[in-house]
């Protein structure tokens, strides 16, 4: 299977705080990799970190065999601003708190990206319909997204990311802004796509849902993976920082 | 002095003041913008200098703003002044004054937007320029609409303040008129017109709030 997505020894400090000391991992077509751990673990930063919202201090970013960043004797040196450009598009992002824009319909959330990266109105149109249909949105197309439950809203920013068929989809902590009813829907759309092997990196405090749907689980604290495997490994391990931190959230 | 001939005066006042008015708008509006982004610019120089600039527009009369700038040709460089110059100093010295004050309406404005939305766009492909503009900006003018509409009303009334240089609008005709016929009349319709502009001001500013209340932020 093809590696999507490479990153090698990655740090990230925050004026002399290190949040990221060395984080490797790996992720191939169609799999599904959920990130857990404490808050201030720097989960979010090393979202940021590969999808180029923060920019890294040593280590590779590799998309698709493609450089975003080479370390280059211990420092991370970025590819060109047209060559980052084109490995953006390989990956969309689903923040927790939606980050819908305001202004604009539900249709135009989902349509407008799409004509910038060179869609007719027509495709970027029926792209949106047909995502909005799935999501069982079609009847909210014209309203705006202070008319939306969070629920909602949630699923349109994740038709508008899905709009740009995006080979990578990560999630930061997706549902966390969300009440427990609204959750649900929001997982249910996730395990949809995992279904039909779309590849995500997902942070997530669903003990059972990440359990449930992860091909491979990483466990970071103070910015270290402390433990990773498959659910069935993590969630049998005798590590007791991991044991612990999973009873909490499944309590 | 006839009647009629005081009423046709204190017209003309009018249409000097709406063109004041307007012409002030038209260029302090956008002007504005461009400050506010030179006041934000990561450049330290730029950002000090229209720092500065901002702050003796904001700390200072504007009537003796417009009076630099309308004597600053003949007093700094010897250059005759010409009576056309005369309204082009009023408006220079306006927008000035005016675009310092809606750039730091607009500063406000941009730094509320929160960051995740230049970074939504960021990841769906949008470039700088586009994320300003498209998704940047409108949430600016909907934020910002309020306090604009505050300046405009004040705009108002400081046209006024062109009676400095003795700039023939509203004001200073009316001013001039009720000298010469020894009566009040003339400044009290003169203020009549003031307010009655500061309505229609006011409902405009309203109907265009109205327009953008189709969402929220
Ligand atoms: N932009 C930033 N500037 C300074 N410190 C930051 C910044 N972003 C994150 N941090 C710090 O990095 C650490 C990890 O944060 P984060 O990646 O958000 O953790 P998590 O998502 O696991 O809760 C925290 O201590 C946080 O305060
Ligand atoms: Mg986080």
């Amino acid at each position: 299977m093809n590696t999507y997505l490479q990153m090698n020894h990655i740090r990230k400090s925050f004026d002399g705080n290190e949040v990221l000391r060395d984080i490797s991992l790996t992720v191939a077509e169609g799999q599904v990799v959920s990130i857990i751990g404490p808050s201030g673990s720097g989960k979010s930063t090393l979202l940021r970190c590969a999808t180029m919202l923060e920019t890294m201090d040593a280590g590779d970013l590799i998309y698709l065999g493609q450089y975003a960043a080479r370390d280059e004797g211990g420092r991370s040196v970025y590819a060109p601003p047209a060559e980052l450009r084109r490995i953006r598009k390989d990956f969309g992002l689903v923040f927790q708190n939606f980050n819908l824009f305001p202004h604009y319909s539900v249709r135009k959330n989902i349509t407008e990206p799409q004509m910038l990266a060179g869609r007719s109105r027509e495709e970027a149109e029926a792209k949106a319909e047909e995502l909005l249909r799935k999501l069982g949105l079609s009847d909210k197309a014209d309203q705006y997204p202070c008319q939306l439950s969070g629920g909602q809203q949630q699923r349109v920013s994740i038709a508008r990311a899905l709009a740009l068929e995006p080979k990578i989809l990560f999630f930061d902590e997706p549902t966390s802004a969300l009440d427990p009813e609204l959750t649900a829907e929001v997982l249910r759309v996730i395990r949809e796509l995992a279904k039909q092997h779309m590849t995500m990196i997902i942070v997530t405090h669903e003990m059972q849902f990440a359990r449930e749907l992860s091909d491979y689980i990483i466990f970071m604290e103070h910015g270290l993976i402390q433990a990773e495997g498959t659910p069935a490994e993590l969630f049998a391990t005798d590590n007791q920082r991991v044991r612990d931190f999973i009873g909490r959230f499944q309590a | 002095m006839s009647l009629l001939t005081v009423i046709g005066q204190l017209m003309s006042g009018m249409g000097m003041t709406c063109a004041i008015f307007f012409l002030t708008l038209l260029f302090s509006l956008p002007l504005g913008l461009v400050v506010a982004l030179l006041r934000m610019h990561r450049n330290k120089v730029i950002s000090v200098i229209t720092r500065v600039y901002i702050s003796i527009m904001r700390g200072t009369p504007l009537m003796l703003q417009v009076i630099v700038v309308y004597f600053a040709p003949y007093y700094v460089f010897r250059v005759q002044i010409s009576q056309s110059y005369r309204f082009a100093a009023v408006i220079i010295a306006f927008v000035l004054n005016y675009a310092a004050y809606f750039a730091e309406i607009y500063r406000s404005g941009i730094q509320s937007v929160p960051q995740g939305q230049y970074e939504a766009a960021q990841v769906l492909g949008y470039s700088h320029s586009q994320t300003f503009l498209r998704i940047i900006v409108p949430q600016v003018w909907k934020r910002v609409l309020p306090a604009v509409t505050n300046e405009v009303v004040t705009l108002v009334k400081d046209t006024s303040l062109s009676f400095a240089i003795a700039e023939a609008e509203m004001f200073t005709i009316a001013k001039q008129i009720s000298s010469k016929v020894a009566s009040i009349w003339p400044l009290l319709a003169a203020g009549l017109f003031y307010y009655i502009f500061n309505l229609l001001v006011v409902l405009v500013c309203s109907r265009v709030e109205k327009h953008y209340s189709y969402y929220k932020i």
